[in-house]
């Protein structure tokens, strides 16, 4: 028997669609972050009382420093581009369980204000203008649900 | 102080694209009876097991319950490790540490991965955070693809420079039967040809630009075990230990956005505690050869001047100088490493196994031509933590 033909006793059973849905806790700063996002289309960091640096998303403890954190600071919903990429190729978002559409942009962006980045889509695939150090504004969903995803994208200035 | 440690054994399936023929199990079994061989052991000789995957990529849990029949751990003690991508170098570290407690002798580490059996963009993009990262994450190929937009720009890095490191990992595979991926018509062809080739080809797609298919690592099935042994054992057992000089790890990050993209801080400072505890001072002179986790081409430039290789910006000239061949002075890779063989699971105890081969002077068609006192072993995690493990010929003082 040639190994074509072995092959095919060989048996992979498909487990088929499965769906085991979860409920995450986004915590206080969270919640009040995707709120503020969802209702005032407005973006908020936490700022250590020790180093300064400003998280987005908020969080509570920054672990560098491993001290809690009370202060909220207004970030713009302009940054920059700190790091890019256009994603090509195609799969399945484990998530939706379809397709996700590409190519697209996919962009880390320094809000004004930040010092961390938040990912998100670029609505540019062109490799000529998604670049590290451009300039880019957040574009609201116009129905908002309380998610990252009331960001519809970041689109360049 | 604890007690020194050496490997004594290595075992590894070959791999390869798909194993229908195998299920988990009989798997993990292949390289367990294949590192015991090695190291002239039985299954009775070994006194407790640490075994790691990546759980979600087969989808079943629990693999230190369900694969003892292979694992050879009925009845003994034995522990899960799965720490992403660095999870077999992270079984190596585990195994070390039960050693040098002075609890057990003999421990085994395995590492294993059946990544045919899911979409493993898919399973990757479920190893980070639902809320703020999953929406718009494309798989570890995205990951990457943005710490490469920025080295490049940084210092203004060219594709053939990517290129060139892709084709030292392939060439270097062609020399290890174990390897996924054998380029057989790289064979005989110039570098600079090879590069150029895959820098101007159609067919070599770009999957997320700037990483095109020939920029990253294949998704392989496959398995590693290795012995590891104390000071009392080791070398009535093997007639060169591989010793345990150092290990480290680093995490540093919660959210990818967290993260400083100009230095990968966790490999760079890891890298750096074991070279001080080892007493090395200049890595590229001490260090004789290596076996780093460099999933995709770039991490072959940037991650050379984190881990103290050389100066920053100054990778693409380390590697296109020939340093890093197997006929230059510090070969990186001569198993063709993780972008020609990817098991996750298995992908870190592969590095640290195979560099113990380079010490044990075993590692048949791919044994670097020169003396192997230093042999540097990295594993890599998401993006991006890091585990290193320095081993060394000579006992450590
Ligand atoms: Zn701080």
């Amino acid at each position: 028997m040639d190994k074509k033909e072995a092959d095919k006793e060989l048996l992979a059973i498909d487990s088929g669609d499965m769906f085991q849905p979860y409920r995450w806790s986004v915590g206080k700063y969270g919640s009040k972050f995707l709120l503020e996002l969802k209702e005032n289309k407005k973006l908020f960091g936490v700022k250590c009382p020790k180093c300064g640096r400003v998280y987005v998303p908020p969080r509570k403890v920054c672990g560098r420093c491993f001290v809690a954190m009370y202060e909220f600071v207004p970030v713009s919903d302009e940054g920059e581009i700190v790091v890019c990429a256009i994603i090509e190729f195609g799969f399945v978002d484990p998530e939706t369980g379809k397709q996700r559409p590409v190519p697209y942009g996919y962009v880390f962006v320094k809000l004004d204000g930040a010092d961390t980045a938040l990912p998100h889509f670029l609505d540019s695939a062109d490799p000529e203008k998604v670049k590290v150090g451009a300039r880019v504004k957040a574009v609201f969903e116009e129905n908002r649900k309380g998610s990252i995803m009331d960001i519809k994208h970041f689109t360049l200035i | 102080m604890g007690k020194r440690v050496a490997i004594v054994g290595f075992g590894q399936t070959y791999q390869r694209s798909s194993r229908k023929d195998v299920n988990g199990v009989e798997l993990i079994n292949e390289a367990v009876q294949t590192a015991l061989k090695d190291a002239g052991l039985t299954i009775n000789d070994i006194d407790a097991v640490v075994i790691g995957n990546m759980d979600h990529f087969e989808g079943i849990n629990y693999v230190d319950m369900w694969s003892v029949e292979g694992s050879g751990a009925v009845m003994k003690p034995i522990i899960k490790v799965t720490t992403g991508g660095t999870t077999g170098t992270t079984v190596a570290m585990c195994a070390y540490y039960h050693v040098a407690s002075g609890l057990f002798d003999r421990v085994l580490a395995i590492g294993w991965e059946k990544n045919s059996e899911s979409d493993t963009t898919g399973a990757i993009i479920t190893a980070f955070h639902p809320v703020w990262e999953r929406p718009n994450l494309g798989g570890a190929i995205a990951g990457l693809a943005v710490e490469a937009s920025k080295y490049m720009h940084n210092y203004k890095i060219t594709e053939r420079d990517g290129a060139r490191v892709a084709v030292r990992e392939r060439l270097h595979a062609l020399n290890n039967p174990y390897a996924h991926l054998h380029q057989e018509w790289m064979k005989g062809m110039k570098v600079e040809q090879i590069v150029d080739m895959l820098v101007g080809s159609e067919q070599n797609q770009v999957l997320a630009y700037p990483l095109r298919m020939s920029d990253m690592c294949p998704r392989t099935d496959g398995a590693a075990a290795a012995i590891f042994a104390s000071e009392d054992v080791a070398e009535k057992l093997a007639p060169i230990p591989a010793w345990v000089h150092a290990t480290a790890n680093r995490h540093n990050y919660v959210y990818l956005g967290d993260l400083d993209w100009n230095v990968n801080e966790t490999l760079r400072d890891s890298s750096r505690k074991v070279f001080k505890k080892a007493g090395i001072k200049e890595p590229l002179k001490q260090i004789d050869v290596c076996e780093l986790y460099l999933p995709y081409s770039y991490a072959g430039l940037k991650w050379m001047e984190d881990i103290g290789f050389c100066g920053p910006g100054q990778g693409p000239k380390l590697v296109w100088d020939g340093i890093t061949d197997m006929d230059g002075e510090m070969p990186v890779n001569p198993s063709g490493g993780v972008m020609s063989s990817n098991p996750i699971g298995a992908t870190g105890l592969i590095r640290v196994g195979e560099a113990a081969l380079q010490i044990m002077r075993k590692a048949g068609t791919r044994q670097v031509q020169k003396d192997v006192n230093f042999a540097f072993a990295t594993g890599f995690g998401g993006c991006s933590w890091a585990d290193v493990m320095l081993l060394g010929k000579n006992k450590p003082a």
